[in-house]
């Protein structure tokens, strides 16, 4: 559907040269829902303007359902956009327009007449939940109705592939979930193709099948979103991925608050994380049970992706050292992956060290 | 009433007819200027945003020519301006004196100052909107005459009332070539003949002018601001 190939965007200032996407490769399958992830400055918003040509890459191809949109002439390329819809972070509704000539913008050039347009535009602000708005104007709406209306307007002219640029990072969180439900749903419906840049993990979590992490315009890692949570190549993807579990969230507190964890001699610290299966083994009870081992647990996150359970727990496992060292093979007999947690990490902190 | 009037205007009832006549012709300077600036301060201001720098049809040299040609008329005074442009004057309208033969002065001096006030609005038209026009298909000419032109309505009125106020200013001035208007009339009656009263009576009428457009230009820029 998309594919992106040796892509490298260099801008050029008198000053400097600055390579803003370096030798990047991005295949998007039709249906899919592919989350770019990085930091401010990655060069994710670049990206993704090369799929539409906003932006011309300095090399590489580019071809989208199925044509090379590098070689097309300006018309063709106008042409083919229309069916590449794109929405932005801060919305770009034309403030002049009321919500109903937004949507209608696209249609003008089309081959409908000014009744079938009417009720396209009508069955749009339906399908985003808009239809009373159709009259009032962009600066009379919230950020969410803003991005909605954006959404239908982008869907005008029955595009395959939906661009989203940064769209739920100027939203709250409640907004944010029900744009990415809205997102999802076209999705399922339409079996729109999605591409979502966003900084933040949990965006992607929420709606995205596959994902691609950038940093400093090359691509870092990419693969199916369950492969990636479960075990990250990338420092960076870690931590990501930490964010959005709160895994590095409890790390910092804990680390604040070292009391919380009352480390014995014997005592391990550590990160247990498992993919599916292993979390219909109860691996809490087994381990007590089975190896006199108890643990304190101090923090559980499970994420549902794409129908698979991924969990994070952070626990204080005591027992006798070689009950603890059976235990620890048992885990890794069941793929359970334990992360030591460096318990001086800890107590060094000079934050919050008891006085 | 009478007897005031008489003491201090003693000169309007004798000049009424060229009172009249000159708040004519200042009004027919300034309406026909509109016309023609428009048409070209728009062209000229469009230009200049469509091909600057990161424009949607980005062209430095183009850019670089128009606005030196645009500063260097601006930098002329238009005093100056009215006896340089005197052989062109007379290649269009035929004559060099007189109402219409004013209208080319005018024209050259007031469309360079409105060609960059459309510039400044223009580029105030958020760049994301233009962008996201481009990701829905739309070429160079749609964007420029649905969006910038749309978009950048309520900034184009507000230049345009601007404009037309500096334009009623450069009318009086015309006076030197004959072209007649309030400022001949307040110069040539009530300057050089001592008439201070035609003097006063062609300030305030031109004061009028100008209040009037202001609050028409304020009202239609509050009703277009979204």
């Amino acid at each position: 559907m998309i594919s992106l190939s040796s892509i490298n965007v260099t801008f050029e200032s008198s000053s400097q040269t600055v390579t803003a996407v370096q030798d990047v490769d991005l295949q998007v399958d039709a249906g899919d829902v592919y989350g770019i992830v990085g930091y401010s400055g990655a060069g994710k918003s670049t990206l993704v303007r090369v799929i539409n040509l906003l932006q011309r890459p300095t090399s590489g191809s580019v071809e989208v359902n199925g044509q090379d949109l590098l070689s097309l002439p300006p018309k063709e390329l106008r042409a083919a956009r229309k069916k590449i819809g794109m929405i932005f972070q801060h919305f770009n509704l034309m403030n002049s327009r009321t919500i109903f000539d937004n949507v209608d913008y696209p249609l003008k050039s089309s081959k409908l007449s000014k009744r079938e347009r009417a009720q396209k535009v009508n069955d749009l602000l339906e399908l985003v939940g808009l239809s009373e708005k159709r009259n009032a104007y962009p600066s009379q709406l919230s950020g969410g109705q803003k991005q909605r209306v954006a959404i239908a307007r982008a869907l005008a002219n029955d595009p395959e592939i939906l661009l989203c640029d940064e769209a739920t990072s100027a939203l709250d969180p409640k907004t944010t979930l029900s744009i990415l439900k809205l997102l999802k749903k076209l999705n399922q419906d339409l079996g729109l193709t999605i591409v979502i840049i966003t900084h933040e993990m949990q965006v992607v979590k929420e709606i995205c099948n596959k994902v691609a992490v950038m940093e400093a315009g090359r691509i870092i890692e990419q693969g199916d979103i369950v492969s990636i949570f479960s075990s990250p190549q990338n420092a960076l993807t870690r931590d990501f991925i930490n964010t959005a579990t709160h895994v590095e969230q409890t790390l910092e507190k804990l680390a604040l608050h070292p009391s919380l964890v009352h480390l014995k001699d014997n005592d391990i610290l550590c990160k247990i994380s498992y993919v599916g299966d292993s979390t219909s083994e109860p691996v809490i009870s087994a381990l007590t049970a089975r190896y006199r081992v108890t643990t304190n647990l101090i923090f559980a996150n499970v994420e549902i992706l794409q129908q698979t359970p991924i969990g994070n727990l952070i626990v204080v496992m005591s027992g006798a050292a070689s009950d603890l060292e059976a235990a620890l093979q048992y885990l890794q007999s069941i793929q359970v992956t334990v992360e030591m947690i460096d318990s001086r990490y800890l107590q060094n902190s000079k934050v919050g060290d008891p006085v | 009433m009478i007897d005031f009037f008489m003491t201090y205007f003693p000169n309007i009832w004798s000049s009424r007819e060229d009172i009249l006549l000159s708040t004519y012709e200042t009004i027919y300077m300034v309406a026909v200027t509109s016309l023609f600036s428009v048409l070209f301060g728009i062209l000229l201001g469009v230009t200049l945003v469509v091909v600057d720098k990161g424009g949607i049809l980005e062209n430095r040299p183009i850019y670089s020519v128009v606005e030196k040609i645009i500063n260097l008329f601006r930098s002329i005074p238009f005093i100056i301006l009215i006896a340089v442009v005197v052989p062109l004057t007379r290649l269009i309208v035929g004559t060099s004196i007189g109402m219409h033969a004013a209208i080319v002065p005018l024209v050259i001096g007031i469309v360079p100052f409105y060609a960059r006030q459309i510039q400044n609005a223009l580029i105030e038209v958020d760049p994301g909107i233009i962008e996201a026009a481009q990701s829905m298909g739309s070429g160079p000419i749609e964007i420029i005459f649905r969006v910038y032109l749309k978009e950048g309505l309520a900034g184009i009125i507000r230049a345009s009332s601007v404009t037309i106020i500096n334009l009623i200013g450069l009318t009086t001035m015309a006076g030197a070539i004959g072209s007649g208007g309030l400022g001949s009339l307040a110069i040539n009656k009530g300057y050089n003949r001592f008439q201070t009263d035609v003097t006063l009576v062609a300030t305030i009428l031109i004061l009028i002018l100008v209040f009037v457009c202001q609050f028409i230009g304020d009202y239609f820029t509050k009703k277009t601001m979204r």
